[in-house]
């Protein structure tokens, strides 16, 4: 392991004793526990770390946070390749790797860097104004080069190896962010007992505290910190979650966070999620999430070696490394003062402290005359001087006279943003406060509140007294009786800041926004061309959209537009910072619903014995149902399908309904219900039998079909198809508790409560009478066509429903789902004897188009019961829901085309569903269009494809022939308009004996 | 100032110091022939007026700032991949006017004709897309029904066996594809300004001044201004505007959110919708994905939505596009959506003479913009809709003569 030339022998908040191997682009580092990879690569001497978005400046960090807008770096390989990560926020491991990005060939020498020199034509929206001549070469040539150097790093472009989890929590108080206001907060509302969880983004908690050298009640403040998470830890009611951020506000109280669990990780352990998200329901909050310094924008402060003096206090302090060996602080914030101690404590050399303000308090000046540092009032920066690294500064002094002066690193002061993007999150606009130059939170979200310098409050005093007040409010708001703790001793510092936004006169690119590669010249183009109001100013520069989300950059733009048009800052206005507050990784809001279990996959009862038996699944909707149970030797599933029709229509065979919807209706009223969700009647409908219905929606178009059995007088079963099956049962509930609220009826799903097979073929009577011997008696007399009946066998309770979906003698046979199982396999060996078939959806299918059944196909919504050729069956002697809007000129136009038949004129063509139809020798145009194909299934009892589909006048005009117009797959087949019921259209099969 | 490449090139030789401002920041006149309600639709509207009919007396009146509606909030994505004859012909007739709509208003708004995939999972959904796609041949629009292979031959990086719905192909429409939408709104603004449109930013139209049955003007919060006639395009604020003037609309207003990711270098070719789920995604040219699903499900005029359907959008994201779990999404915003009762648009007059209404555009309202303008400014201009928009009557729930292109009914936030 190199040695690490910027790292301090002493001090810091790391572990000297677990050292850490890692790699930048490939080469090999060293650093420590309690590292970021940005302080470790500082350590290491390595300030060049990224390029930027538009120019591909050479760029060092800017911050020590999850505001950083500089460096970026892909993070690990392979599918784990994480692009975009902010160096500043990843926790140091052994074995990590990562590479910069947005650069070509090389970080040290980028190609695409000589965009600096164009920069004149590529300003702000210069795009808008080019690339239009000759318009094809948008996609071919501008676009593509565009999108190849837009864009930062890479996705893996494989599937994620890691999982996600999702946490809901509760609490009475939450906590977010664990610095002094935090801890405090935490500390008193934990005290009361009340709930409590803390987050805080950093892996160890203490926020400023961790970087800075002050003293509280005596003790390094770093040291307070660790007490007080101590005792924190120590209280059962608190709950402290290091590494996770809250991202969001979202209605009724809820905040979404996100926990990094093992990307302080090479790999996660067995088990482990990679990330969770936690969905946490606060009665309280407090936020404590601090605040962010702004930089001064001049000429090449983006310079690599160019910080905030907030993050050069972070890297020295709590790092122990030394960003640089000559320093300059240019600050406008006494807060930037304090760094010069830091500097000078940690070896150092201060090259010049440049103050613009023309008096600072006396305490400051004696900070400066300690380390020795030569100090300038009323100056300021004009440029920064430097490829790749920090060379000079040229100063303009309170005389006008411009100095150059050496440093490698610069200390940027600015005073600070209170961090208040999630008291944005339900759309409220902080407001300006004068006092200390920055937005603060207005309107406060319901049970939230603001504490320490996110509530811009900057002295320490201030901040913990603030974090303990909102604490025990928001304990004693949720019922816990708080005592305020002790507010500990601190030195009063001096905390004025009078922002210098912008150098006037600087020289060079002055960054605005470092990430987007805004400049001040781009903010003056956009006023320029009329882009004033301020989300103007951010969609057409790009200002404070970059994966910092504005957080260094947002206030500063606003403030020099507000120059620039005379405004103040107020008048010009200010965007609203919207979830999330961080980027959160896409993975973790899918959370485990990945793969396979993107949605719950629903069974039937009998799906064991269907594997068993070779079957092969299909979707419907979550369900997964056999579709066929392929033989040795088929060669593909129509032989399959064909032989399992022919089985039915010759034999019998067996399906599995199961997941049709059943809905258990009960109540004296349950006749009335069914006959205002029916078009047809219900009431009427005798004990034992059932009878086929079908529903409109409210707006008149049909809804659903499927067969209603009575058992008693109060007592019905409803089936609806698969795909409706819910729709159905909220229809029901709706009619039953909206619109009907005085009807005494329940009603409820038992759609898996009930397993439920179709035996079906001229030898169903036969397979089930061995089956069920003298339990019920099947003979034609005592239980015809639609009759139902329910008895006890073998110890259950069977359903049993004489309706055929194929046409043949058939029945359905239906006991609670636990038996199903046992079911399939009694039904099997009772059918034995006649060579009994399992046949799956095709088959079905198939069969119901040869019967003219309507299926989803023909119920797609846009369908009227008469379209579809039950216009007489819609009752005239009862109102029901659909009723009055079925009855508009729209819905019973004669031009509507009507359900019937086809097939193909050459028998030997196949048919396809989508096809539209068009008159003979009619040109193909929307004018000519007549209607369109629904269903298509080949016949192996017809020997040539069948189709169901609508046509205008359909009915009509049977035997006329038409063409099925299918371009889409290079399909056009004649076809001949038929009665839509293919096979036995007597129905003589049904009553076979 | 005319934009070409030279222009750009002698303005960064000459310090750009000659750029003028985009369009003109109007103060409002006392009385217009045409008011315009609605810095969207209704900048196109205006623009067509002044281009195609010879309006010049006509204000565009927005209560914030130009392209601060949902022209600017929307997922960019442009087709004319309809079902129903009703709206075919209007998409198709946006689409033609987005291909040449850059020449025409002298802007670049990046009209990117990378293509539109929906994804197909089932043998049913094969059969709608089918339909679809053979509907849209019939108007002469560009459809192709691809097979899973040719699926993947375009997208490689999809998982054709997510483990639960595998994919089985798709219905492609070349010519769909993405335009960059503030550009969109300022392109109008700009070319509007430029033929005499007063566009006034900052202008809350607060009430109509309706005398027997005809309209006279409108009362804003900048003053009464009289108008001849009286244009309405103001999407998820339809029902709060028109119930000013009496008017209950047909619409409800929910609230649709959208996403985009962090910068990635290209990743995703154009357009790609998920069949088992609802996701739609594509890439910027500025290297973000932008991708959405549905509404949020309850009506609302708060312009954000919450996190279950964040969750559902990620979740049919992952199905999709496993790769995507590490990128990370930046930023999520929500749009007040004016869904109609059959999903589909209303560009009609209104009861009230002179008082004009263009509502209705649900999710799908942002690729219709030129259309929507265009065939409004014809009604407004003429009396008499133009033909492609014959359909979009404001009686037609009361004469059932719906364009429900999914089939769902009168629950609009099921559309
Ligand atoms: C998240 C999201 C994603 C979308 N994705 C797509 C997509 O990919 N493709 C697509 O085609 N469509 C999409 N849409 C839909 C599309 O954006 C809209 O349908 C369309 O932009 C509506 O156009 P508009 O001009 O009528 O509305 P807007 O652009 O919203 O214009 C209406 C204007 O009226 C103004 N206004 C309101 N009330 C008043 C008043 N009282 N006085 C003065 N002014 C008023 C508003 O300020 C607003 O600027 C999406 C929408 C959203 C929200």
């Amino acid at each position: 392991m190199s040695p690490q030339p910027n790292r301090r022998a002493t001090g810091g908040l790391i572990d000297r004793s677990v050292s850490l191997n890692f790699s930048f682009d490939g080469k090999q580092y060293g650093g420590f526990a309690g590292d970021t990879l940005a302080s470790a690569l500082v350590a290491n001497g390595v300030t060049l770390v990224g390029r930027s978005f538009k120019y591909h400046r050479p760029r060092g960090f800017l911050t020590a946070g999850s505001e950083e807008p500089n460096g970026l770096v892909e993070l690990r390989t392979g599918a784990r390749r994480e692009p975009n990560t902010k160096a500043t926020t990843v926790e140091l491991y052994n074995g990590l790797a990562a590479m910069s990005q947005n650069r070509w060939p090389s970080l040290a020498f980028d190609i695409q860097s000589i965009n600096n020199w164009f920069s004149p034509l590529l300003g702000a929206g210069f795009y808008y104004k080019t690339f239009m001549w000759p318009g094809f070469l948008w996609e071919k040539l501008y676009e593509p080069l565009i999108r190849r150097s837009a864009g930062l790093g890479r996705l893996s472009m494989e599937s994620d190896p890691d999982s996600y989890e999702k946490v809901h929590a509760f609490c009475d108080v939450l906590v977010i962010g664990g610095g002094a206001a935090g801890l405090m907060a935490a500390l008193a509302a934990g005290r009361s007992g009340a709930r409590v969880i803390l987050c805080d983004e950093d892996f160890r908690f203490g926020g400023r505290l961790l970087s800075e050298r002050t003293e509280i009640d005596g003790t390094p403040c770093a040291e307070w910190a660790a007490n007080v998470v101590a005792e924190l830890d120590g209280l059962p009611n608190v709950t402290l979650l290091p590494s996770t951020t809250v991202f969001g506000v979202y209605d009724g109280g809820t905040y979404g966070a996100i926990e990094k669990v093992s990307d302080h990780l090479e790999t996660p352990g067995p088990g482990q999620p990679r990330q969770r998200l936690w969905k946490i329901v606060a009665k309280r909050s407090v936020l404590a999430a601090g605040a962010i310094e702004r930089p001064i924008v001049f000429g090449g402060n983006d310079t690599p070696g160019v910080m905030l003096a907030s993050a050069v206090r972070t890297y020295v302090n709590r790092y122990a490394a030394n960003p640089g060996k000559r320093a300059v602080v240019f600050t406008s914030s006494d807060d930037g003062w304090r760094t010069i101690a830091d500097l000078a404590a940690a070896g150092i050399e201060i090259a010049a402290v440049v103050d613009p303000r023309l008096q600072v308090a006396p305490s400051l000046g004696d900070i400066a005359k300690r380390a020795h540092a030569p100090v300038f009032l009323g100056a300021r920066l004009r440029e920064a001087n430097g490829g790749h690294a920090l060379a000079s500064l040229s100063i303009i002094g309170a005389d006008n006279r411009e100095r150059q002066v050496r440093a490698d690193l610069l200390a940027v002061a600015n005073g600070s943003n209170p961090n208040i993007g999630l008291t944005n999150h339900y759309g409220h606009r902080p407001v300006w406060n004068e006092e200390i130059s920055a937005f603060v939170a207005d309107v406060l979200l319901p049970g939230m509140s603001v504490a320490g310098a996110a509530a811009g409050r900057f002295a320490l005093a201030d901040i913990l007294r603030t974090g303990a007040d909102a604490g025990a409010k928001a304990a004693e708001d949720t019922g816990f009786s708080a005592t305020m703790p002790p507010v500990p001793a601190t030195t009063a510092d001096p905390v004025s800041a009078t922002p210098l936004w912008h150098v006037d006169k600087s020289r060079g690119k002055a960054f605005v926004d470092f990430q987007n590669d805004v400049t001040a010249k781009d903010v003056a183009l956009a006023a320029q061309e009329g882009f004033r109001a301020i989300e103007h100013l951010k969609r057409y520069t790009t200002l404070g959209m970059a994966t910092d989300q504005g957080k260094t950059s947002s206030v500063t733009g606003l403030a020099i537009m507000a120059e620039l048009t005379g405004r103040s800052i107020p008048v010009t206005g200010v965007t609203i910072a919207r979830p999330p507050h961080v980027p959160v990784a896409i993975g973790a809001f899918a959370g485990i619903h990945t793969g396979p279990h993107f949605k719950p996959t629903r069974l039937t009862s009998g799906h064991r014995w269907a594997e068993e038996n070779g079957a092969s699944f299909v979707e419907a909707g979550q369900w997964l149902r056999p579709q066929w149970f392929s033989r040795p030797g088929e060669m593909d599933w129509l032989e399959t399908v064909n032989r399992e029709v022919l089985a039915v229509r010759n034999g019998v065979g067996i399906c599995d309904v199961s997941t049709l919807g059943k809905i258990d209706i009960q109540g004296p009223d349950a006749g009335i219900l069914l006959d205002r969700v029916y078009i047809n009647m219900f009431s009427t409908l005798a004990v034992g039998r059932a009878r086929y219905g079908m529903m409109l929606r409210e707006d008149g178009f049909a809804m659903d079909d499927g067969t209603t059995a009575r058992f008693s007088e109060t007592r019905y079963v409803m089936s609806t198809t698969t795909a409706n099956a819910a729709k159905a049962m909220s229809h029901l509930e709706f009619a039953r508790q909206v619109l009907w609220p005085e009807l005494d009826v329940q009603t409820v799903s038992i759609t898996e409560q009930w397993a439920q097979y179709a035996v079906a073929g001229p030898n169903a009577r036969k397979l089930l009478q061995n089956l069920f011997g003298l339990a019920i008696d099947l003979s034609p007399e005592a239980f015809p066509y639609m009759g139902v009946a329910e008895f006890e066998f073998g110890g259950t309770t069977v359903r049993l429903f004489r309706l055929s979906f194929s046409g043949e003698l058939a029945y359905e046979v239906a006991v609670p789902a636990h038996y199903g199982d046992a079911l399939i396999r009694r039904l099997m060996a009772a059918g034995a004897e006649f060579g009994v078939t399992p046949y799956g959806t095709e088959a079905l299918s198939v069969m119901r188009i040869e019967k003219g059944h309507v299926a989803g196909n023909e119920l797609n919504g846009q369908t009227t019961a008469g379209d579809l050729g039950f216009g007489r069956m819609m009752s005239k002697k009862k109102d029901f829901i659909g009723r009055t809007l079925a009855a508009r000129p729209g819905l019973v136009d004669p031009e509507r085309p009507v359900f019937v038949g086809f097939k193909p004129v050459d028998p030997s063509r196949r048919l396809r569903a989508g096809a539209h139809f068009l008159g003979l020798g009619k040109a193909a145009t929307t004018a000519n269009d007549e209607g369109y194909m629904t269903s298509v299934a080949y016949s192996p009892n017809l020997g040539h494809w069948i189709g169901l589909g609508l046509i205008k006048h359909g009915p009509e005009r049977l035997g006329e022939r038409v063409r099925a117009y299918d371009p889409i797959r290079n399909g056009d087949v004649e076809v001949e308009i038929c009665s839509p019921v293919f096979v036995d259209p007597e129905g003589a099969r049904l009553q076979h004996v | 100032m005319q934009f070409s490449a030279l222009s750009l090139a002698y303005n960064a030789l000459t310090g750009h110091r000659h750029w003028k401002p985009t369009w003109r920041d109007a103060a409002p006149k006392d009385a217009y022939d045409i008011v315009i309600i609605g810095g969207g639709h209704g900048l196109a509207a205006s623009y067509y007026l002044a281009k195609e009919f010879g309006f010049r007396n006509i204000a565009v009146l927005d209560k914030g700032w130009i392209g601060g509606g949902n022209i600017g909030r929307n997922t960019t994505i442009v087709r004319s991949n309809y079902l129903l004859p009703g709206n075919i012909p209007f998409y198709e007739l946006s689409m033609k006017l987005w291909e040449k709509l850059e020449d025409d208003l002298n802007y670049n708004t990046m009209v990117s004709q990378r293509g539109v995939l929906n994804l197909f999972h089932s043998d049913a959904q094969r059969d709608a897309y089918a339909r679809r796609g053979n509907a849209m041949r019939l108007e002469g629009v560009d459809a192709q029904l691809l097979h899973r292979e040719e699926v993947r031959a375009m997208a490689p990086f999809l998982n054709f066996d997510n483990g639960r719905f595998p994919i089985q192909g798709g219905l492609l429409q070349k010519r769909g594809g993405t335009v960059r939408h503030d550009a969109v709104a300022w392109g109008y603004a700009r070319a509007a300004s430029d033929l005499g449109v007063d566009v006034v930013q900052n202008c809350e139209v607060t009430g109509f001044r309706i005398d027997n049955g005809k309209v006279e003007g409108v009362e804003t919060s900048r003053g009464f201004i009289r108008a001849g006639k009286v244009a309405v395009a103001v999407a998820g604020n339809s029902s709060r505007v028109m119930s000013l003037a009496g008017m209950r609309l047909p619409i409800e207003t929910h609230v649709l959110q959208a996403f985009v990711s962090e910068g990635l270098k290209p990743a995703i070719p154009g357009v790609i919708t998920f069949g088992a789920g609802h996701f739609y995604i594509s890439q910027s040219d500025k290297g973000g994905l932008v991708f959405g699903g549905d509404i949020d499900g309850y009506n609302s005029y708060a312009q954000r939505g919450n996190l279950p359907v964040i969750e559902d959008v990620c979740e049919g994201g992952m199905a999709v596009m496993p790769m995507l779990g590490r990128a990370r999404l930046l930023r999520g915003w929500g749009g007040l959506m004016d869904m109609s009762m059959d999903g589909s648009p209303i560009i009609d007059r209104t009861p009230i003479d002179g008082l004009y209404l263009n509502a209705g555009w649900c999710y799908g309202g942002f690729k219709a913009t030129p259309a929507s303008g265009f065939c409004f400014a014809h009604l407004l201009a003429t009396g008499t809709p133009h033909p492609t928009a014959e359909a979009y009557r404001l009686d037609r729930f009361e004469t059932g003569h719906l364009i429900d292109e999914k089939g769902v009914g009168a629950q609009p936030n099921l559309h």
